[in-house]
């Protein structure tokens, strides 16, 4: 996998994509969350501080929030995983991205785990 | 901190991958490696597997006979037990004195005596309000050597025949004693999912060997705590201790149809229990509230404990989802809860308060989804 991926200890994955970081959950999350049958998206364009509840998460067992990982803004959510939020157990690291964010310094980005760390964090 | 207490299955369990949390006490599985979602759907269309074992089975005997012993029972239920015929079993409740619900139970004729089920988080004090109040006459007995499973969905019966043929033979709401190869089978064909199906009581020792029996043959699946939730809320079935308690009546909790005419105002075994008073005079007059269904507009899950209102922007919450969740079946997520009565009429608009915002709900008929008991 590309190096340009990070991992946050909130089992979220940050990609880097025409300047913007790209936000998603990660398989073992997927895993751990189960079947999940709902997906509430923020507003494009909301501005958030890292650990604000940015995205709501439910499986079939229970609700969960998914955290911006840095300040920055909202720029472009993923509509259609709202319409069929069962592709987060299908694709987490592909196809049900959640957001885009625009953050001012891109170098936070290195605070974050690389794939080789986050292995050994799920153990 | 008590220590968790295990089912005879909990090593098979265990063996089948399933995830096991604490639950009542035991540790029970919640899910199986197919996830809450497909279990649930496989219920629906084949057969599921669950260990109900953390459940008490209690039985009553009476030197005296049945008659006398279903009075006894009477004085503590407001249900139809003396017509109750052997081989029957219906659905009641325990009230206490101020016309509450201290649990819900299945009540069986077994000709021999009374053979109850009730709610594993609720067992210890049921026994002991069952010592404290029949009379000396009655014999309590906690059955602790039989695990209890159930067989639920379309293809049970397809499934448990092979072990047991005569199970073709009975109707929804039967419970009998089988025995096979000197092993004796205390089934009824009932369950809590909506589906067609058995509780099937079998000696401890033979839990196992049965339950593998079971899970071998292509029908059937291993059904944890997840999907039997999403099942009976599907099924409009009241979960006790979330949509019924000691605060609410069984007029309020809409279960009044457990309650026969010979128990009510003008029935020839009128009242005789605890808290007779307000059940029979809310069975005539109405109660204030009610427990309805809810279909949550859009998609977001409603869970347990979302408070709910009359308008967008009223500030009196007048009711609370007690029960609620994503119904795979339904496809959409499906809640209970109570409201005023006046509020309670299939159609009504009202709204729940999720994460800061208000959102429609559509009071609904239950359940969300027809049931299919063999009757």
């Amino acid at each position: 996998m590309a190096a340009d991926i990070k991992f946050t200890e909130e089992h979220e994955w940050l990609r880097v994509e025409d300047d913007l970081v790209v936000v998603g959950i990660t398989e073992h999350a997927a895993t751990q969350l189960g079947d999940v049958v709902f997906v509430e998206l923020p507003e494009e364009g909301t501005t958030v501080s890292k650990d604000d509840e940015v995205v709501v998460i439910e499986s079939v067992k229970a609700a969960s929030d998914i955290l911006a990982p840095l300040d920055g803004e909202i720029v472009e959510v993923n509509e259609p995983l709202a319409e069929d939020p069962g592709k987060v157990n299908e694709d987490p690291l592909g196809d049900a991205w959640f957001f885009k964010m625009k953050i001012e310094d891109m170098s936070a980005l290195d605070d974050f785990m690389s794939e080789a760390e986050y292995k050994d964090f799920v153990g | 901190m008590t220590e968790l207490k295990q089912t005879p299955l909990y090593d098979f369990h265990v063996s089948h991958g399933a995830k096991m949390v604490p639950f009542a006490g035991y540790e029970m599985p919640v899910q199986y490696p197919l996830g809450v979602m497909k279990e649930h759907l496989h219920t629906r269309a084949a057969a599921g597997l669950f260990d109900v074992s953390h459940m008490g089975q209690v039985m009553l005997t009476s030197p005296y006979g049945y008659d006398k012993l279903a009075l006894a029972l009477e004085s503590l239920v407001p249900v139809d037990v003396l017509g109750l015929k052997p081989g029957r079993q219906r659905y009641g409740i325990f009230t206490n004195d101020t016309g509450g619900i201290l649990d819900d139970l299945m009540i069986s004729n077994a000709g021999n005596g009374l053979f109850l089920v009730v709610n594993a988080a609720c067992k210890t004090e049921d026994i002991a309000h069952l010592n404290a109040m029949l009379p000396d006459h009655v014999e309590i007995t906690e059955i602790t050597d039989r695990a209890l499973l159930a067989l639920q969905g379309p293809l049970a019966e397809t499934a448990l025949s092979r072990l047991v043929p005569q199970v073709t033979e009975l109707k929804f709401m039967d419970s009998v004693r089988i025995t096979v190869d000197e092993v004796e089978w205390w089934i009824s064909r009932s369950g809590y999912t909506g589906e067609d199906g058995f509780e099937i009581s079998i000696p401890a020792g033979m839990a196992v060997e049965i339950s593998e029996k079971l899970v071998a043959m292509e029908e059937v699946e291993l059904i944890g705590l997840g999907a039997r939730d999403s099942l009976r809320l599907e099924a409009g079935l009241c979960l006790y201790g979330h949509d019924i308690d000691t605060s609410t009546s069984p007029v309020e909790g809409n279960i009044a149809w457990a309650l026969q005419k010979v128990r009510r105002t003008g029935g020839a075994r009128e009242g005789g229990f605890p808290g007779a008073d307000r059940i029979l005079s809310e069975l005539h007059n109405g109660a204030e509230r009610k427990r309805v269904g809810l279909l949550p507009q859009g998609r977001a899950p409603m869970r347990e404990g979302t408070p709910l209102f009359a308008s967008e922007d009223s500030s009196r919450q007048i009711g609370e989802i007690t029960s609620g969740g994503f119904g795979p079946s339904v496809e959409a997520p499906v809640a209970m809860g109570y409201l005023p009565t006046e509020l309670s009429k299939g159609g009504t608009e009202v709204f729940a308060e999720l994460r800061g915002k208000r959102r429609p709900v559509t009071v609904a008929p239950m359940p969300f989804r027809n049931s299919t008991y063999k009757r």
